[in-house]
């Protein structure tokens, strides 16, 4: 898939380790570069949030390994999506530690920096820009120098219209890609959000209940995609659609009440009293 | 010179002969005023005063006015076509044929003015007795000591003995000795007030008695601290009175932009219509009940409420519903609708401010000390900015309408889910919201000046409030606006009034990078800024 | 490099719009200069120095309403305090005017009027070098731009958008109002700066000067467009808009959005400062009123009546409520607040994209 290959980023320093061919002992760790090298891609432990004395996190601790696929399930108010604030930054916690790879500290770094590192986010609502077209959205995102003198004067170059159109292929969307995205259907908002993810090239995607109101053909489009970016890719994927994690997931985690109940093979999962009790229901 | 001592001599006598006030001016002692010659007429100028009669004012009164006569043997003051006897009183049935001048040579009206004086202080009218100690204070002859210290002996009014104790020591400190210059020194230190300072510190200066200087200094530091106390109360009212008008002015945008998000540009101009409605009862009242003047307030405050809150309705329902969910639309639109209701407000009444009286009761105030007085209006004011909080209070959290606004402004959408019918809590809401406008306009009528152009000046002071405050929650805007009336007057002590209100909103801008929801906001995930 | 160039041209307006572009620029650099000085006053074809002054004042506007077209418009940032901005400009290049007032002023003193009715011996801190136009100039520009920079820097950095940023912007120009109503400021207290006499040698109120700085404002009014289309139409205004839309996503995506705010915002100011300074020149007076908060509201009706988020809305929006303001205030004066207000009511409730939506819909619906 073209657009799990690393592109020549115009003027921003590498930020990237994994790619690299060099073995990991020779080389030198900079603080802020990405080095997933040694097997775990996301690291918290021990975190914990509240708001106004109630606990959101409670001693959350997950790990999720270089090229993994997770699915983390739990019922509403687990504290699903702020632990993906957390893991964005755009939430601080009280408590406990998180990196990003051996040397990045969430906890240090700003939502842009934190994006700019590596790390893409799709929201619970399909979040677009409603007044650009499909293709205008992909452009935005599209992994480049992202600052404001560059984009003064920034021109689309033939390689990067061809990834965008390589992209609108993929979400299908090649044919409204000059179509005001707000015009989209709800499960094409979800596809062109999921596009606009991959554009930046992230290392760890989370994915917030990516295939919440789309069709049965959508969904089963969705799984297939997730598949073939894991590897290349980091996926952490929350989802209520049993179904659907059942058909992508090796390891699922279960949240409830800010803290990790179960983690496991599904099956095992499904089986776990607690979970039932909990969540799944008999 | 000869006439100073003699006439010092004549107020020393007086003073030493010091008794209860006789009943009856002594016949003696005015016939030798108007028949005698040279020193016997100071010496009954003394013995005048000496009696302390007050009859004896009128008699010296009438020598210094050229209106006391001699006919005959009788001494008679003639005043137009009247004339009186001068030892009883009695006026005479018909003006004497024969009448001779009694004429009072500069001398002698020195000594009177003196006598006049000294007798005024012990008139047994209280407010006689103020004016003199008064007059005195402003500068007193050393003479007048003794006089002054019998008077003061005699006083019982707080006011005219803490007037005369000051015109003692001061006269004590020219004359005195070492003694009793450091008694006097003392006693200021004591009673003095922030007239005292002046004369301390020309003390400190001029006098050479190294334990006399010693004894200014710690006196004076007892008057600043008394001083201090009085002003840091000044200051404390003042704060608090600012800061209940600013309540008043703040309530009412606080609970409809917390209600709806929408801030209501033309939020000063509904204060306006609450003050200019108390000017129509006020006139109302002057034309049909003029016997009632006072009440008209009493009246103007349901009036100024019921007034705001309707024209706030209409708004409601006529603009400001179609604009929900567009904060920025409803701020231009509730901008207009300012500029429409001033030039309203404008045609009606005129562009010129408008008078509003303060009924008795709320005139005058309470004098602390002389330099401090809380006047009756803004305490008033204090008082009613506290009712109307409970009210408010009360209204949110103990009624149906109050649990429906506080519903929806948690969560509107799930409010309207169970049932609650939110556009009429909105339009009701909004109406209570520009009622309260209405009562702070009534408040302000009563201390400051009505015209089209009121509202302009409190609308930034009352977004500052909201914005400072957070919304949601009554206790942020009462801290907010307390804390901003405190910091406006504390600021105004020491740069004045204009850098003062610029210190202030540079500060609340800061304030605002730091904590963008305000003093108190609801947190969590459910309220996005 | 003539490819890219042209490139860029193309890029920024069609065939049909350069065509106008020019029309207009004839009108303004030809057409008025011509009525206005070679045409004898007695003709029914002359242009009067009212008119002039009139329209270069209105053109001021236009270029400070474009300034917020470009923050409103296209980022969503509504400032109710863009007019300190302007006013700053204004006062700026009225120090520079009032030095070159020299001795013909009242008092006969080097020092301007109002400093000698206050018995100052000499010229506050913030006079220094004014009697050079390029710093004054500079100053006009530039001290507009450092006040947003900072402001803008702490605002955006915590966050604040929407009501309570239009909230403190409002209290930023108030505050400064007060502050230059006192005397002791140095900047004429509530009177301000009149009675100009020179500027860089000319006598300021002959035919020739009003004519020239008719011109320089159209000229400038012309480049601010273009200017504003390029940024628009660029990647860089593709952000802006994405950032008014959806904030959160875009710094997702990677983008700091506080430069990109902090850049139009200060972008914004500098040219309200520039719009200023060409203001003074014409309309000869500058006071704190210009920095009422009155003022900056109407900033916004002007772009709202246009059309916002779309430049030359807020041009037209400019022209339209400030001609109607200097009609009515001529032959209504008592119903010109009126008419302000409903515009503003009206045009919110009704015309929500202004005078060019109506334009749009009325074009889509032949």
């Amino acid at each position: 898939m073209a657009v799990g290959e690393m592109m020549t980023s115009t003027t921003a320093p590498p930020r990237d380790g994994v790619d690299d061919p060099i073995p990991s002992s020779s080389r030198l760790h900079t603080p802020g570069q990405l080095d997933a090298t040694h097997g775990v891609v996301l690291y918290l432990d021990n975190i914990s949030v509240s708001f106004d004395g109630f606990k959101a996190l409670n001693n959350l601790s997950l790990a999720i390994d270089t090229g993994e696929l997770r699915c983390v399930i739990g019922p509403n108010g687990a504290g699903k999506t702020t632990m993906m604030d957390v893991i964005t930054g755009k939430t601080r916690p009280d408590s406990g530690t998180a990196f990003f790879g051996q040397t990045i500290d969430l906890k240090q770094f700003s939502e842009v920096e934190i994006a700019q590192a590596g790390i893409g986010r799709k929201f619970q609502k399909p979040t677009i820009f409603e007044h650009h077209t499909v293709f205008e959205n992909l452009e935005l995102a599209m992994k480049a120098d992202k600052r404001v003198i560059k984009s003064l004067f920034a021109r689309l170059s033939g390689a990067e219209r061809d990834r965008i159109a390589e992209m609108l292929a993929l979400i299908r969307l090649t044919d409204s890609a000059q179509r005001v995205a707000g015009l989209l259907s709800h499960g094409q908002k979800q596809w062109l959000e999921i596009g606009m993810l991959l554009m930046q090239e992230p290392k760890l995607l989370l994915l917030d209940e990516p295939v919440a109101g789309m069709s049965d053909d959508e969904t089963e489009r969705t799984a297939e995609l997730f598949l073939t970016l894991a590897g290349k890719h980091s996926l952490v994927v929350v989802e209520h659609d049993m179904a659907f994690v059942e058909k992508i997931a090796r390891k699922v985690t279960v949240l409830h009440e800010g803290s990790v109940i179960a983690e496991g093979a599904m099956d095992e999962v499904q089986n776990d009293p607690r979970v039932i009790e909990v969540y799944l229901g008999r | 010179m000869r006439g100073k001592l003699t006439i010092t001599t004549v107020l020393l006598l007086a003073s030493a002969l010091f008794v209860c006030p006789a009943a009856a001016l002594d016949r003696a002692a005015v016939e030798k005023l108007a028949f005698g010659e040279g020193d016997e007429r100071l010496e009954a100028i003394g013995a005048l005063v000496t009696e302390g009669d007050p009859r004896a004012a009128i008699v010296l009164g009438a020598l210094g006015d050229g209106e006391l006569q001699t006919a005959s043997k009788r001494v008679i003051i003639v005043r137009g076509a009247e004339a009186t006897d001068a030892v009883t009183g009695e006026k005479l049935a018909s003006m004497p044929a024969e009448r001779e001048d009694i004429v009072a040579n500069n001398r002698l009206r020195g000594a009177v003015q003196g006598a006049l004086a000294a007798l005024k202080l012990i008139s047994p009218d209280r407010a006689i007795r103020f004016a003199a100690a008064k007059e005195l204070a402003g500068g007193a002859d050393a003479g007048m000591l003794p006089l002054v210290k019998k008077a003061l002996d005699k006083e019982s009014d707080a006011d005219i003995r803490t007037l005369l104790t000051h015109i003692a020591a001061s006269l004590e400190l020219k004359t005195g000795d070492v003694k009793t210059r450091l008694a006097a020194v003392r006693t200021l230190g004591l009673s003095g007030g922030h007239n005292a300072k002046p004369l301390l510190l020309s003390v400190l200066e001029s006098e050479t008695d190294a334990d006399v200087r010693l004894e200014a200094q710690t006196s004076l530091k007892q008057v600043d601290e008394r001083l201090l106390w009085g002003q840091r109360a000044g200051l404390l009212f003042a704060g608090i009175s600012l800061g209940s008008i600013l309540l008043l002015a703040a309530l009412g945008l606080a609970i409809t932009y917390g209600l709806m998000g929408v801030i209501n540009m033309a939020h000063g101009e509904l204060i306006m219509i609450g003050a200019y409605a108390t000017y129509v009862v006020q006139n109302l009242f002057r034309t049909h009940l003029p016997a009632a003047f006072d009440w008209y307030l009493l009246c103007a405050v349901p009036v100024a409420f019921a007034v705001s809150a309707l024209v706030g309705m209409v708004l409601e329902r006529t603009v400001i519903r179609w604009l929900y969910g567009r904060p920025l639309e409803t701020l231009l639109a509730t901008w207009g609708i300012s500029l429409v209701l001033i030039q309203t407000v404008r045609t009606i009444f005129g562009a010129q401010n408008v008078q509003v009286e303060n009924p008795a009761f709320m005139s005058g105030g309470i004098e602390l000390l002389a330099n401090v007085v809380l006047p009756w209006s803004r305490i008033v004011i204090v008082l009613f900015a506290g009712a109307v909080l409970a009210g408010v209070w009360l209204l949110l959290t103990r009624t149906r309408l109050g649990l429906f606004v506080r519903g929806v402004t948690q969560n509107r959408a799930m409010a309207s889910c169970v049932g609650v019918p939110t556009a009429r809590v909105d339009t009701l809401a909004f109406g209570l919201g520009s009622g309260i406008a209405g009562l702070a306009g009534c408040a302000l009528s009563q201390i400051g000046n009505v015209g089209p152009d009121l509202g302009q000046s409190y609308i930034v002071d009352s977004f500052m409030v909201v914005v400072l405050g957070g919304v949601g929650q009554l206790a942020g805007t009462v801290y907010a606006a307390l804390g901003l009336g405190f910091a406006n007057k504390l600021l105004e002590s020491w740069a004045g009034a204009v850098l003062a209100k610029i210190v202030v909103l540079v500060f609340i801008i800061i304030f605002i990078q730091k904590r963008p929801q305000g003093m108190f906001a609801l947190k969590g995930r459910s309220v996005e800024t | 490099m003539t490819g890219p160039l042209t490139a860029t041209f193309a890029r920024l307006y069609g065939a049909s719009g350069w065509a106008a572009l020019s029309a207009i620029g004839f009108v303004l650099f030809v057409v008025f200069p011509a009525l206005n000085l070679a045409v004898s006053p007695d003709s029914a074809f002359h242009v009067s120095a009212y008119w002039i002054t009139l329209i270069g004042k209105i053109m001021c506007y236009a270029i400070v309403a474009l300034a917020m077209d470009l923050i409103w418009g296209y980022c969503g940032i509504l400032s109710l305090g863009h007019g300190l901005f302007f006013a700053l400009g204004g006062y700026g290049m009225g120090m520079y005017l009032m030095r070159q007032i020299g001795r013909d002023g009242q008092y006969r003193a080097e020092l301007p009027d109002f400093m000698v009715f206050l018995d100052w011996n000499a010229f506050p801190w913030q006079w220094w070098n004014t009697d050079q136009f390029w710093w004054a100039l500079l100053l006009a520009v530039a001290v507009p731009g450092l006040l947003a920079f900072v402001f803008g820097y702490f605002a955006f950095r915590s966050r604040i958008k929407g009501v309570y940023f239009s909230i403190i912007t409002q209290a930023l120009t108030f505050a400064a109002m007060l502050l230059f109503f006192r005397n002791e400021t140095g900047f004429g207290g509530n009177n301000g700066f009149t009675d100009f006499k020179r500027i860089l040698g000319y006598t300021i109120t002959t035919p020739e000067t009003r004519m020239v700085l008719f011109t320089l404002s159209g000229a400038v009014l012309l480049g601010t467009l273009l200017l504003g289309r390029y940024l628009v139409t660029s990647k860089f205004g593709r952000v802006l808009a994405a950032i008014r839309d959806a904030e959160q996503r875009v710094m997702f995506c990677g983008y700091n959005t506080l430069h990109y705010k902090l850049f139009i915002w200060t972008l914004s100011a500098v040219l309200c400062g520039f719009a200023g300074a060409l203001y003074v020149t014409q309309v000869g007076i500058i006071n704190p009123g210009e920095m009422s908060p009155a003022n900056s509201i109407e900033i916004a009706i002007w772009v709202a009546v246009g059309g916002r988020g779309t430049l030359i809305g807020a041009i037209i929006g400019a022209g339209v409520v400030n001609g109607a303001k200097s009609f009515f205030t001529q032959a209504f004066p008592e119903y010109w607040l009126y008419v302000l207000g409903l515009m503003f009511i009206l045009v919110t409730l009704f015309m929500p994209q202004g005078i060019v939506g109506l334009f749009n819909k009325w074009r889509s619906a032949k």
